[in-house]
């Protein structure tokens, strides 16, 4: 499929899931309109909901570059969701024990932290699947039960604040991003992300590795063919899918949490397979899609409060663009059948 | 009498025609030859024959009277049957089961076995077909199998056969068996359809021939009025050159590659057994052999792929033990056997393509980063000097026609490394254009001094390029000569294993 094709794909995905939600909102006794409008104005009405809708799409941002990542080589990374708290909670300790170096160094050195801890925690996974051949499909869901329960006990007991939350300490004022709109969820972060945007399309294409990569992902024996190891390849991809989820966390804990809070991040890292998917696993596509489910999810706590619709239906709606965008065959069925009856006609 | 009468008929496909005002007829009792290059539209004209497709427009009579044909039953039932180039055969039933599969005759409730049995031997015998009906399927060789196909078709009571591509998967005792079998049927009146791009054996089987060029008709003539350099004029659009010129070979020119005792077991079943060769600066060898006889597996080995369990390879005089395929690319230029598996990458531009194997070069970027304005200009290079059809080196390469995929390959390989060149199928699945040009570069590069090793399912290609021919058969190099010293009936006797009747 051509890119254009692709993008009126999903166009007319996101069309016809707005309008069968609107068909579900209308037969659950809501106006649909209201609801749209209320949405909108959630997520983009003004300078503070537009910063909370930007905000909101920061972790979104890294999980979806994460999943793109690895699919850029091939692998269906669903370990996401634990890499993000492997990245998470290191930052949380970096952030609180390291005491009296500046900012500069300070942050830094807890993203690079949460980036090396989540990229061997993924690693860990491409190791696995290299040398017993099992699906990194597998590995990664099992790795997130590893990875939640193993920094539950972290929280819960060496790493555990005083008082009733089940939290980390605070982290030092030298680690925190600072945040850009008060009371918001925009922070710092977005630069990081942004960053990273940048940096994950010259990697893979203007680099030989990552070249190599997509080699890899693309046609594993023409690679074989051309001297590339695949193998190294697929560990590489997981380390770097691994480190992004990584950052994402560490943004989370510096930007917004503080800390680390118990079931911080729940969701991000599956959030981010529909993300990567409706983003073609491209840079500026993921970023694209990342702000559009930020903005639906800004928009829907926005209407929770502002109207008596419940928000839920912006969960149905997001529920409708992933199934329609990752099964293209949906709409390729309707052309077809389009263009038959044009046929007979 | 026309058994087959076909009169304006087209199809076109979002657009593009695959037929075009398309006219063919076949007289009752003849051998038909239905030839074109790939993409000419034979196969399209033959579905809707079959009624595999509707055509747009056009009339078609079968023995003279109109018909309408929507589907493969109706074909079947006005007498029509097609033999595919590909079989699909349940392996571990009989020829017989194989044979009455969907019509089984049945004798009350239970299946009627050995009436079927009786049935087909009797086929069998009356067009000396030389197959047991009780032999299983999965016992059979390729040969074989086509003709229980062809059987299968007899079965059914078809007076009219489609034959698609039937000699491609042949060894020449087979192809002569195969035509012994159709001049049998001609006898009895059978009218049969061969579907091919091959000149020699249209030649030497056909009656009349018509030819398809781009989704035209552009004649139908007597096989007796014709030959060989005019039909490929009439297919191709212009004249084409069979001859290739070459320099005088040098026995005594460097060893640029050597294979000693090369032997590959796998799961303790021997895939090569002792295999050692040499080829030398300036030469081609030829390995001629059935395919799935270790063909894919030396290539392997040779191309660092798989480790060969015991033996050793050496370019230029020098053994190499690490044999990685990026090991072997710095001394071997490799054009794959299966360009959509291994020669490409699907979604890559003409440009990535263009580099895959040597993209580490330093020429294509240096720090880990590509020079995108030196690999592009470069791949515009390759792709004047090799006459790649293409609207520019950003155009994916996965939708380029076989040919000009195959033509970008072969520049890649030859412009990058040329010193030895491992061409494995160079022309499958090519049009006769660019079989012409691809064997004109293939013999260029050697007389410039290449050390090129052969690999072709292909024998009238081995025999044309090659200087010496070594023939494979089950792992084994079975016969090695100058190609000068063997005769095509030889070859085929040792293609398959050296058994059977020899001069």
């Amino acid at each position: 499929m051509s890119k254009a094709k692709k993008l009126v794909y999903i166009l007319i995905s996101f069309l016809l899931s707005v309008m069968i939600a609107s068909a579900i909102i209308a037969f659950s006794g809501y106006s649909p309109s209201e609801a749209y409008s209320a949405m909108i104005s959630g997520a983009f009405g003004s300078t503070y909901n537009l910063a909370q809708t930007i905000g909101t799409s920061i972790p979104l941002i890294f999980a979806g570059l994460a999943m793109a990542a690895g699919a850029k080589t091939g692998i269906f990374n669903i370990g996401i969701e634990g890499q993000i708290l492997m990245g998470a909670l290191p930052a949380a300790i970096a952030g609180h024990y390291i005491k009296g170096i500046p900012a500069v160094l300070h942050i830094p050195l807890c993203i690079l932290l949460a980036a090396v801890c989540g990229g061997l925690w993924a690693l860990l996974a491409a190791l696995i699947k290299n040398r017993l051949h099992i699906s990194e499909v597998i590995i990664t869901i099992m790795l997130n039960y590893v990875a939640l329960y193993l920094v539950e006990y972290l929280v819960n007991y060496p790493f555990k604040s005083e008082g009733m939350i089940v939290r980390t300490e605070e982290i030092q004022e030298s680690a925190e991003l600072a945040v850009l709109i008060p009371h918001t969820r925009l922070n710092a972060g977005i630069i990081i992300a942004l960053f990273l945007v940048v940096a994950f399309w010259f990697f893979f294409y203007r680099t030989k590795l990552g070249y190599e990569l997509r080699a890899t992902g693309s046609n594993l024996k023409a690679a074989e063919t051309a001297g590339i190891s695949n193998r190294k390849n697929i560990m590489i991809s997981m380390f770097l899918s691994g480190a992004i989820a990584g950052i994402g966390g560490a943004v989370e804990v510096m930007g917004v949490q503080g800390y680390y809070i118990s079931n911080m991040t729940t969701g991000y890292g599956f959030s981010g397979i529909a993300i990567a998917v409706m983003g073609g696993n491209e840079a500026l596509g993921t970023l694209a899609s990342a702000l559009l489910f930020g903005a639906l999810s800004a928009g829907s706590s926005s209407m929770n409060r502002t109207t008596n619709i419940p928000g839920e239906f912006i969960t149905v709606l997001q529920a409708l663009i992933i199934i329609f965008v990752s099964t293209p065959g949906i709409i390729l069925a309707v052309e077809k059948i389009i263009r038959r009856k044009k046929v007979a006609a | 009498m026309n058994a087959i009468w076909m009169e304006h008929i087209s199809k076109s496909f979002h657009g593009t025609y695959a037929n075009k005002e398309i006219s063919f007829s076949v007289k009752q009792g003849e051998i038909h030859s239905l030839l074109g290059e790939n993409g000419a539209g034979k196969t399209t004209l033959m579905k809707i024959l079959f009624g595999l497709y509707r055509p747009d427009q056009g009339e078609i009579r079968i023995n003279d009277k109109e018909v309408k044909i929507h589907s493969a039953h109706d074909a079947i039932a006005y007498g029509l049957s097609m033999v595919h180039q590909h079989f699909v055969q349940v392996e571990n039933l009989t020829v017989t089961e194989n044979i009455i599969v969907g019509h089984e005759p049945k004798r009350g409730i239970f299946l009627d076995r050995k009436g079927a049995e009786q049935k087909v031997k009797e086929l069998i015998d009356r067009y000396h077909f030389r197959l047991d009906p009780k032999e299983k399927i999965e016992n059979l060789s390729v040969g074989e199998r086509q003709k229980v196909e062809i059987l299968k078709a007899l079965y059914n009571d078809a007076s009219i056969l489609l034959l698609d591509e039937p000699t491609a998967v042949l060894t020449p005792p087979e192809v002569s068996e195969l035509f012994e079998m159709l001049r049998n049927l001609k006898r009895e009146n059978k009218t049969i359809v061969i579907i091919t791009h091959k000149l020699k054996e249209t030649l030497e089987i056909a009656d009349r021939i018509t030819i398809l060029r781009k989704g035209e008709t552009i004649c139908t003539c007597n096989v007796k009025d014709t030959n060989e350099e005019r039909l490929a004029e009439l297919m191709v659009g212009r004249p084409v050159s069979f001859e290739v010129k070459r320099l005088p070979w040098k026995e005594d020119a460097p060893v640029r590659l050597e294979l000693s005792h090369i032997s590959l077991s796998r799961q303790k079943k021997k895939v090569l057994e002792d295999i050692s060769l040499q080829v030398r600066s300036g030469e081609i060898l030829g390995i001629a052999g059935v395919e799935g006889n270790g063909q894919t597996e030396l290539i392997e080995v040779i191309t660092g792929i798989r480790r060969q369990t015991g033996g050793t390879i050496s370019c230029e005089g020098e053994v190499i033990s690490d044999t990685t395929p990026k090991k072997m690319l710095q001394y071997i230029g490799h054009i794959p056997e299966e360009r959509g598996v291994r020669g490409f990458v699907k979604g890559f531009a003409n440009w990535e393509n263009f580099i895959l194997g040597y993209h580490n070069r330093a020429v294509y970027g240096t720090h880990g980063l590509l020079n995108l304005k030196k690999i592009r200009s470069t791949a515009e290079e390759a792709i004047k000097r090799y006459d790649v059809r293409t609207t520019g080196v950003d155009q994916t390469t996965d939708s380029l026609s076989g040919g000009n995929q195959q033509k970008l390959i072969i520049g890649r390989t030859l412009m990058h490394q040329n010193r030895i060149i491992l061409a494995a199928q160079p022309t499958r699945g090519v049009d006769i254009g660019a079989i012409e040009y691809i064997h004109a570069e293939l013999m260029k590069m050697r007389d410039q001094g290449s050390a090129i090793l052969l690999f072709s399912a292909d024998l009238d290609e081995v025999v044309k390029l090659s200087d010496r021919i070594a023939v494979i058969y089950e792992g084994r190099i079975q016969e090695e000569r100058k190609t000068e010293d063997f005769s095509k009936k030889e070859l085929g006797y040792y293609m398959l294993g050296g058994v059977g009747e020899n001069e």
